[in-house]
C-alpha cells in the first residue's frame, strides 16, 4: 500500500506542460506577473530542456509572416489556414497569432536560435509561411529562457498532472490540479488562481503502421499523450473540434519531413506509373467544391488524391528525390561544392528533427540523388498545431472576437480561470512551434490579467482531492493483490498492463475509428459499435496494473488517450457529413453539406453521467 | 530505432546524482538498471529516437539500433554535440560514410536574458493586446485589427 508524501503547491498561474506553448505561456505570464509579485509555476511531466514535440529539433519554423518585410499580412494567413482546412476555423484566434507570431520569431533569433538567412539578411523562406532553422537545440534555447524567466524554484519537472481541480464553491471555476511524481512516492497539489493547459496533441491513439518496435516510430511526439484535452473534459471545458484529426503524407516508415522537399527543393510526387496526381486526378477535385478549386491545394485534398490513386493499385508513390537533385546540381553546372551544400541541406531536414529517417536511408544504401524514397499517408493524429484543429473552445482576444467568440480573456476556456494554448486550442490550426509559443504568451499574458480581476483564492475540494489520491496510485493495488495468480507475472485474468491494453486501444480505433485499415472511412454503425467497445474497454481500465512508477504514469496516459478517443468518436458520429475527405470519410454522409454543416462540432463531457453534450457552434468570418 | 547502452562505456553517472539519460529522456524509458549499474532502455516501443539520451550522455555510451520492423542492420548515426555546432556522422550499410556539421547555436549557453528590454515597455499594458518586447521584437509598429464582423447566423 504506496503511502505517498504530498507537497502542497500555492501558486497563480499554473502551467501544466513545458513545451512550445507552455514555455511561451511561462515566459509571457512570468513578465506581467513579476509587477504584481505574482508566482508562475511549469509542471512538466519530464525535463523541459528536451520535452514536448520538438524536443529532437526542428529544420524549419512554420509560422512566420515577415510583415517587416512586407512579405504577408495577418489576412493572408487567416484564408490560407481557413482553405487548408476546407472553411472552417476560428478567425480570430488565427489572426490572433499571425499578428503576433513575428515577435516571437525575431526574439528566438535574439536567443540564439541560427536561420538561414539570404544574402540580404532576411529569413530564408522554405515557403510562403516557412522559415528555415538549424533547429537542433531549438528546445532547449527556449527552455532556457522560460526556466530563466520564471526561476528554477517554480519548475517541477518529472511530475504527471493526472486531474484539474475546481472550485468547492464554483465547480465551473479552476482552483489548481494534482499530479504525481514519476521518480518518487509523492502527489503534488497545486493550488492556482489560473491554469494554463499546453500538454500537447495525442498519439498511439491508433494502430500505428509500424509494429513492434516500430510503435515508437510514430510521425508525432510519442509523450504527448492527450492528457491536455483529458484533463480539460474533466474538468467540464468545451470542446470543439475533437473530429478534426490530421493525417499527413510523410516518408514512409522513417516519417522523415517533406517541406523543404516539396517547397524549397520542389520534387515531385510520382505515384508507380510515373503519374503526378495532382494533375492526372485533378478532376476530382471538382467533387469538393468550392475547397477542391483552392491552390494550393487544401492538406485533406491532397491525402485523398493519394488515397483515390492508392486504392486503384497505381502505387506507390515516390517523392522524386532524385529527379529534383539532378535538376538542382544541373542548375549549379553540376559544381561539387555547391552538389555538397544542397546533399548537406538536404540531411540537415531530416537530422535537425527525424533521425531515423538519415538512419533509415543510411542503412538502406539510399543515395537522394540516385534514389526517390515512398511516401504515405500516417495513421491519423489528434492535435491542434498542425493542420487540424483538436482542442478547447475558447475565448478570442476583445479588440477581434465577435461576440460569439469572446467571453471575457483571451484563450480562456468556457471554464473561469482555465487557459489553454498550442495543441490545446481548438480551430487555430497551422500555428505549429513558434505559433504555439505564442498562443501561449497570449494566454500567459491574459491569465495574469484575469487574476487581476479575479483575485479570490481558489476554494479547494479537500474530498475530491482525497478521493484523487486515494485512485491515484491503484494500479499498484491491483497488481500486488492479484499478482500471484499466474506463474508469468505478465499475463493475469485479474490485471491488464498499460502496453497490453494500449494495443486494444489502438485496434479499436483503427477498425471502428476511420483508421488506416478501414481506409480512413466509418459510419454510424460502426461508431456505435467503436463507443460500445470503448465502453467494455474503460471498465477494463479500473484493472490496469502498475510495477512500478513507469508503469503508473503509462497507466494514466491511456487514460488520457482513451477519453481522447471517445471524444473523437462522438464528435465524428455528430457531424453528419465528409468535410475533410483524406483526413476521415464518413460512409453513410459521404459528401459536403455546407448548408448545415460548415460549423463547429462541439462539446462537453458531464463528469459524472459521463455522457457528452454535443452542440453546434456558427463559423464567422473576419476576413473576407 | 531504440536506443541502446554500451556496458563497456556506461559507468551510470556514478559522479552525477542522476543519470544524464534518465535526466533527459522525454519519454521516461532510460533508466539505471541497479543489478549492473548501467543504464538500459527499459520501453523499446517507447523510443522515438530522438538522440538526447545519446547526445547528453558524457560516455558517449549510448548508441541506435534501427526499428525492427524496418530498418535493415549495419548503418549508424552518431551525433557529438558542441556549444555551438554539432557533428553527425552517418555511416551507411554499405560502408559509404558521411559527415555533416551545422550549427545550432549562436549564443553562449546561459547568456539569455529573458527580459532584457524590461524597463522600456512603455506604450503597452496588461490590457492592450502587445505582447512583451513588442516594440524591440514585432517589427511593426502597430498591432493590426480586423473589424468585427456579424454572426452569419444572426
Amino acid at each position: 500500500m504506496i503511502k505517498p508524501e504530498t507537497e502542497v503547491v500555492e501558486c497563480d498561474v499554473l502551467i501544466i506542460g513545458g513545451g512550445m506553448a507552455g514555455t511561451g505561456a511561462a515566459f509571457e505570464a512570468a513578465y506581467w506577473a513579476k509587477e504584481k509579485g505574482l508566482r508562475v509555476v511549469i509542471v512538466e511531466k519530464a525535463a523541459i530542456e528536451r520535452s514536448g514535440a520538438v524536443a529532437m529539433g526542428l529544420s524549419a519554423i512554420n509560422c512566420y509572416m515577415g510583415m517587416k518585410w512586407g512579405e504577408n499580412q495577418p489576412e493572408d494567413f487567416v484564408r490560407y489556414v481557413r482553405n487548408d482546412l476546407m472553411g472552417l476555423s476560428r478567425e480570430d484566434l488565427v489572426y490572433d497569432i499571425a499578428r503576433h507570431v513575428d515577435n516571437t520569431v525575431h526574439m528566438f533569433e535574439e536567443w540564439g536560435l541560427p536561420f538561414f538567412k539570404t544574402e540580404d539578411g532576411r529569413y530564408k523562406r522554405e515557403g510562403r509561411w516557412q522559415v528555415m532553422i538549424h533547429g537542433e537545440s531549438y528546445k532547449p534555447i527556449v527552455a532556457e529562457a522560460a526556466k530563466k524567466a520564471v526561476g528554477e524554484g517554480n519548475i517541477y519537472e518529472r511530475i504527471f498532472v493526472s486531474h484539474l481541480l475546481t472550485d468547492w464553491e464554483d465547480s465551473n471555476k479552476i482552483a489548481g490540479a494534482v499530479g504525481f511524481s514519476v521518480r518518487d512516492h509523492k502527489v503534488y497539489v497545486f493550488k492556482a488562481r489560473a491554469v494554463i493547459c499546453s500538454a500537447g496533441g495525442a498519439t498511439n491513439v491508433f494502430r500505428p503502421r509500424a509494429t513492434g518496435e516500430g510503435l515508437g516510430r510514430i510521425w508525432y511526439a510519442v509523450w504527448n499523450t492527450g492528457s491536455v484535452y483529458n484533463l480539460m473534459m474533466q474538468a467540464g471545458a468545451e470542446m470543439t473540434q475533437m473530429e478534426h484529426r490530421v493525417v499527413v503524407t510523410r516518408f514512409k516508415d522513417g516519417y522523415g519531413p517533406v517541406g523543404m522537399w516539396f517547397l524549397m527543393f520542389k520534387a515531385v510526387s510520382k505515384n508507380g506509373f510515373g503519374e503526378e496526381i495532382e494533375k492526372t486526378r485533378v478532376h476530382e477535385l471538382q467533387e469538393w467544391l468550392p475547397y477542391g478549386n483552392i491552390r494550393p491545394i487544401p492538406t485533406p485534398l491532397r491525402n485523398h488524391l493519394m488515397l483515390n490513386d492508392i486504392k486503384e493499385g497505381r502505387g506507390p508513390h515516390y517523392i522524386r528525390t532524385d529527379e529534383a537533385l539532378q535538376r538542382m546540381f544541373a542548375e549549379h553546372q553540376n559544381n561539387p561544392k555547391k552538389i555538397r551544400e544542397i546533399e548537406a541541406d538536404g540531411w540537415e531536414d531530416f537530422l535537425d528533427m527525424t533521425m531515423s529517417q538519415a538512419l533509415l536511408w543510411a542503412s538502406e544504401n539510399i543515395d537522394p540523388a540516385k534514389t526517390p524514397s515512398e511516401l504515405i499517408l500516417t495513421e491519423p493524429y489528434l492535435m491542434g498545431s498542425h493542420a487540424s484543429a483538436c482542442g478547447a473552445w475558447v475565448s478570442g482576444p476583445e479588440d477581434i472576437a465577435p461576440k460569439e467568440y469572446f467571453w471575457g480573456y483571451n484563450r480562456m476556456t468556457t471554464v473561469k480561470g482555465l487557459f489553454a494554448a498550442g495543441d490545446g486550442v481548438g480551430a487555430s490550426a497551422h500555428k505549429f512551434s513558434s505559433g504555439s509559443f505564442t498562443e501561449g504568451r497570449l494566454a500567459g499574458k491574459a491569465a495574469v490579467a484575469y487574476i487581476g480581476d479575479h483575485p479570490a483564492a481558489p476554494n479547494m475540494d479537500q474530498d475530491r482531492v482525497e478521493s484523487i489520491k486515494a485512485s491515484l496510485y491503484k494500479p499498484y493495488e491491483v497488481f500486488e493483490e492479484h499478482r500471484g495468480s499466474s506463474t508469468r507475472e505478465e499475463i493475469s485474468p485479474h490485471y491488464l498492463l498499460p502496453k497490453q491494453a494500449l494495443m486494444r486501444l489502438q485496434k479499436t480505433m483503427d477498425e471502428y475509428g476511420a483508421g488506416p485499415g478501414n481506409y480512413y472511412v466509418t459510419n454510424e454503425p460502426t461508431l456505435r459499435r467503436g463507443l460500445e467497445l470503448l465502453k467494455l474497454y474503460k471498465e477494463d481500465l479500473n484493472k490496469l496494473a502498475a510495477r512500478d512508477l513507469h508503469d503508473l504514469l503509462r497507466c494514466w496516459e491511456l487514460r488520457d488517450r482513451t477519453a481522447c478517443a471517445e471524444a473523437h468518436l462522438h464528435h465524428m458520429l455528430f457531424r453528419k457529413e465528409t468535410r475533410w475527405p483524406g483526413y476521415y470519410y464518413r460512409g453513410d454522409f459521404p459528401k459536403l453539406d455546407e448548408d448545415n454543416w460548415k460549423v463547429f462540432v462541439n462539446s462537453r463531457f458531464n463528469s459524472p453521467t459521463g455522457e457528452y453534450e454535443m452542440s453546434r457552434k456558427p463559423y464567422i468570418a473576419l476576413v473576407p | 530505432m531504440p536506443t541502446y547502452v554500451n556496458p563497456n562505456k556506461c559507468d551510470g553517472c556514478k559522479a552525477l546524482d542522476r543519470p544524464a539519460c534518465h535526466y533527459i529522456c522525454p519519454s521516461d524509458i532510460m533508466a539505471l538498471d541497479p543489478a549492473i549499474g548501467k543504464a538500459y532502455n527499459r520501453e523499446p516501443d517507447m523510443c522515438w529516437e530522438c538522440y538526447s539520451c545519446v547526445k547528453t550522455c558524457p560516455q558517449s555510451a549510448i548508441d541506435m539500433r534501427g526499428y525492427n520492423d524496418v530498418v535493415p542492420l549495419g548503418a549508424s548515426l552518431t551525433p557529438l554535440r558542441g556549444t555551438d555546432a554539432i557533428m553527425w556522422t552517418v555511416k551507411f550499410r554499405d560502408g559509404q560514410t558521411k559527415r555533416f556539421k551545422y550549427a545550432i547555436r549562436t549564443t553562449p549557453w546561459g547568456s539569455i536574458e529573458p527580459f532584457k528590454h524590461l524597463g522600456a515597455q512603455e506604450g503597452i499594458s496588461l490590457r492592450s493586446q502587445e505582447l512583451y518586447g513588442h516594440a524591440q521584437y514585432h517589427g511593426v509598429a502597430q498591432i493590426p485589427v480586423v473589424a468585427h464582423a456579424k454572426s452569419t447566423q444572426s
